[in-house]
């Protein structure tokens, strides 16, 4: 299967998880990874420019019009909703919150699979309530591949167990079997 | 055919038929986001597909204010970003003080929050009484909410934290009486502000304007319409004018970038050479 993009919705606490995964990404991963994280406003990029120093790809928040380019991860700004266009640009809205979230990961997953349908990966990792459950339903739903942190191992289990009850999963895994099975998907490609 | 596919052919046709039957265009607005509400309108009306929309447009005429409604949801508030107003007050209005009158031009202005912060700045700095300001939007039923400046009492606490996180001089209950859970506006802040119909797809240019704010609503336009509008703005500004785009936006990639200069880049604040 030729994936070509990854939304990835994490909740506040999800640092460790990012930084962990983002650190052991090996410099030929091509497949544009989208990340929702829940946070509180910051105008600064302190986050993206922090991950950037530790990861071989290029990370940095996505602004309105940017093309998705491959070997990217790119997060969405604080206090808007990031979505994909046809095109394959990113556009930004500042609807209501979603799931009490702004940027809600269930807005991006939704309009990431309008865009890429069935060439599209979900991630859901810890997590604190339930955003993104239905929205890697639609992903799965589309044919796309659903994949979530594993409950037991996630340092918070209500966002994964809340995907896996609502959307399913196609693997249930630990961080760390997540990070070599996206390896493995890329390599594929 | 996948069903994304099908959903983007039921959009088009739905959108086709709000513009036959009342003239309205959205054809260049962001697709993710219009087809995020029409789903949203879909859910609303216990409906399962776009196309079952379709009747609703030909023989419903309640159901446009319902969907202009829909598309005109968004989220604003007094001093909406304190740290982008804190800069209007300290940077900008001190530099519209030497025109003998101030043209203003806030291009969809919605339910008109973001224009009384503007009013309440210019009137503590003794500008306001020199100045005309044009609100614009193309929902008639926000701008009549604007022009009532009438707002739920819920978000006063919001308010006044944003009102004092920008500096503001006075008390912020100068500015408003409170009657029936609602606070409203003193007319002293609306004698300077003229609320009107503006459909920024279609209609014309605003001249000779000293400032232009529009800000998170170019977000919801396709690339070409951004660039049209941006071109509208620009025309209508006078020289060494100011534009305030949402923190989001910019004129990064667009075709209006060399004729202007950034005075303040994080707050997406320009100046027409």
């Amino acid at each position: 299967m030729n994936y070509q993009a990854i939304v990835l919705g994490v909740s506040s606490g999800g640092i460790k998880a990012l930084e962990f995964l983002f650190s052991s990404l090996p410099y030929d991963f091509k497949i544009p990874i989208i990340v929702v994280q829940h946070r509180l406003s910051d105008g600064d990029d302190f986050l993206e420019k922090f991950l950037n120093k530790k990861s071989k790809l290029n990370v940095k928040k996505a602004e309105l019009n940017e093309k998705i380019l491959d070997g990217f991860v790119y997060f969405a700004p604080t206090s808007c909703h990031l979505l994909i266009e046809n095109d394959r640009t990113f556009s930004i809205s500042v609807d209501p919150p979603v799931n009490y979230s702004q940027p809600s990961i269930d807005v991006l997953f939704e309009s990431a699979a309008d865009v890429y349908s069935d060439k599209l990966i979900g991630v859901i990792l810890t997590g604190a309530n339930n955003d993104g459950s239905f929205g890697l339903k639609k992903i799965r739903d589309y044919g796309g591949l659903g994949i979530v942190e594993d409950p037991q191992t996630a340092e918070s289990k209500y966002m994964p167990e809340s995907a896996i009850k609502i959307a399913g999963a196609d693997y249930v895994l630990s961080l760390n079997s997540i990070l070599n099975l996206l390896v493995e998907i890329n390599n594929e490609k | 055919m996948k069903p994304n596919e099908i959903e983007d052919i039921e959009l088009d046709i739905f959108l086709n038929a709000v513009n036959k039957c009342y003239g309205y265009d959205f054809h260049d607005y962001a697709r993710s986001s219009i087809k995020r509400r029409v789903k949203h309108l879909l859910n609303l009306s216990n409906l399962n597909f776009i196309s079952e929309l379709l009747p609703k447009i030909f023989y419903d005429e309640q159901f446009l204010n319902i969907f202009l409604k829909e598309m005109s949801i968004s989220v604003t508030n007094m001093f909406r970003d304190p740290w982008v107003f804190k800069t209007i007050k300290n940077q900008i209005i001190p530099k519209l003080k030497v025109f003998p009158r101030i043209n203003i031009w806030h291009a969809g202005c919605a339910t008109g929050e973001e224009v009384y912060s503007l009013a309440i700045l210019l009137m503590e700095q003794g500008l306001l009484k020199y100045s005309q300001i044009y609100a614009t939007d193309f929902n008639n039923n926000s701008l009549e909410i604007a022009k009532e400046g009438k707002y739920l009492i819920d978000n006063l606490d919001k308010y006044i934290k944003n009102y004092q996180e920008v500096g503001g001089e006075n008390s912020f209950y100068d500015y408003f009486y409170i009657k029936d859970g609602y606070i409203i506006f003193n007319d002293l802040l609306k004698k300077n502000i003229v609320f009107t119909n503006h459909n920024l797809v279609e209609d014309n240019v605003f001249g000779e304007m000293n400032l232009v704010v529009c800000r998170n609503v170019l977000i919801y336009f396709k690339k070409n319409l951004q660039n049209k509008v941006l071109k509208l703005f620009e025309k209508s500004l006078s020289s060494r004018g100011f534009l305030i785009l949402g923190d989001k936006e910019s004129l990064k990639f667009s075709t209006v970038e060399e004729n202007f200069e950034e005075s303040f880049g994080k707050e997406k604040i320009y100046r027409k050479k």
